[in-house]
């Protein structure tokens, strides 16, 4: 299988300071890729580099070598806003619009310029559907997201972040912040959704890793540690700072 | 250390004790069988109780460690090797029960001929080095002690092995009903030391498993030896 995303030597600094140091790392198309780590140690701003996110960020420089399906990312021909479209992201907290259920995940196809009324209908649906959401709002579309609980929020987002069809799906923690049934549903989400999109979810919950997630990748002070199949991380991995890791005896 | 480390040393002393207990129950047995002594023999009946609470408490650990803290690598390893470790533990402490019980049952103590023909003592003598060492290798975690099991067991298959011939040649020999029967008891004695040397040996095996996460069960004589290389690499 072809690789989806290659980076070759990543250097994210932020000011003087070296935060990503030189990380390689090729990730297969339709997987998902779990990147765990104490606070601090550079998972995030590892995701932040696929959408160029870092690039908001004052002072931030970015070396190396990132590309999606052989483009390079970080080429000055890049549109940013077209490599947002294609890599859509979901965030710790979920954060919907002030506006209905519909019009959230209307909002990037119409941001996008489409106009067909009929089209926009039938790609809310899908999205709904595919962020298995759709059988709990078809009835209150035109209600406020904001009425929803946290975990339909949560799935509202993912659904917002599919409608405008990305091949990449970058989660920052998307269920830390929800109840475990919630959880259950994001996770179960995650796994059905990697048949269409590339996934790389950043997480501290060590069993979210290892339920669904094909590779793992163990970050520590800016540096990949190991970057193994789950199963393999999970029950024999190579490194001696992963296993302390995940076992729970750091520091 | 943190609670699940806790959970973990109170595991490993159990198991600890238990491989003590159940050395004690085959070096009893062996003890009431040179020495023909029905007492002691009853005692080890008796004690089996305590080698049955012994695997309970331990399978009620495990499961408790498994539900509430999630172990992984090499954590998770050691909590499914001791729910084998602990079966095997168990049936050491069956057969050692299965052993007192025949020498209750017999009438006479075995025949001192028979017991060097069968090469019995070096059977038994082997057995107790066996739990020595298995008791040693657990403590400290040493796999490299712990395959030294592996050829002992050779050993005990071999013994038993020619037990039979053994049995086969006395039959044709003695024309004692009474002995003969004695000497089919003794048989039975031979395979249930034998089963105990694979139960030792299934134990080590799950030892080098938590250990170096190698997994030895079915293949341990094809590869022991390659394996034992790459350790020491």
């Amino acid at each position: 299988m072809a690789n989806k995303i290659e980076v070759k030597d990543a250097k994210v600094y932020y000011g003087p300071d070296l935060t990503l140091k030189g990380v390689s790392m090729n990730i297969k198309k339709n997987t998902v890729t779990a990147l765990i780590g104490p606070s601090g140690c550079g998972k995030s701003t590892f995701l932040r580099l696929f959408n160029r996110m870092n690039d908001l960020i004052d002072n931030c420089r970015v070396e190396g070598e990132i590309t999606i399906d052989g483009v390079d990312i970080y080429s000055p021909k890049v549109n940013v806003n077209e490599l947002r479209k294609a890599v859509g992201m979901v965030f710790q907290k979920p954060n919907p619009f002030p506006k209905s259920i519909y019009e959230n995940v209307a909002y990037g196809l119409k941001v996008n310029g489409i106009k067909d009324k009929y089209l926009i209908e039938q790609k809310v649906e899908e999205s709904l559907k595919q962020a298995a959401l759709w059988d709990e709002v078809k009835d209150k579309l035109k209600k406020s997201a904001l009425a929803l609980s946290g975990g339909q929020q949560q799935r509202l987002c993912i659904a917002r972040a599919m409608a405008v069809s990305p091949s990449v799906l970058l989660m920052d923690e998307p269920a830390s912040a929800l109840d475990p049934i919630s959880t259950t549903k994001i996770e179960e989400l995650i796994y059905s959704l990697k048949s269409s999109f590339t996934i790389l979810l950043v997480t501290h919950n060590m069993q979210q890793a290892t339920r669904t997630s094909d590779k793992t990748a163990f970050f520590y002070m800016g540096e990949l540690v190991e970057y193994e199949d789950t199963r393999q991380l999970f029950t024999n991995p190579k490194k001696e700072r992963t296993q302390n890791y995940i076992t729970g005896r750091f520091g | 250390m943190n609670l699940l480390e806790t959970e973990l040393g109170e595991l490993k002393t159990l198991l600890n004790d238990m491989t003590l207990l159940v050395k004690g129950q085959l070096e009893k047995a062996i003890t009431a069988f040179y020495t023909f002594d029905k007492d002691l023999a009853k005692e080890i009946v008796k004690n089996e109780k305590r080698v049955n609470g012994s695997e309970l408490i331990i399978d009620a650990k495990c499961e408790h460690i498994l539900a509430l803290f999630n172990p992984v690598a090499v954590d998770l390893r050691f909590v499914l090797a001791s729910i084998k470790m602990v079966s095997d533990l168990e049936r050491i402490g069956d057969n050692a029960k299965g052993i007192a019980q025949f020498i209750i049952r017999c009438e006479k103590p075995f025949d001192p001929a028979l017991v060097e023909k069968f090469r019995f003592r070096e059977m038994t003598d082997t057995a107790m080095e066996m739990l020595t060492i298995l008791s040693e290798s657990f403590e400290s975690d040493d796999t490299e002690l712990a395959r030294t099991i592996f050829s002992k067991d050779e050993l005990m298959d071999d013994i038993n092995v020619a037990a039979n011939l053994v049995l086969a040649e006395y039959a044709q020999t003695s024309q004692d009903k009474e002995a003969l029967l004695q000497a089919i008891y003794f048989l039975s004695v031979i395979r249930k030391m034998e089963r105990c040397g694979d139960y030792i040996t299934n134990v080590a095996e799950e030892i080098i498993f938590y250990v170096k996460a190698k997994v030895l069960r079915h293949k341990r004589k094809h590869i022991g030896k390659k394996m034992s290389e790459e350790d020491n690499e």
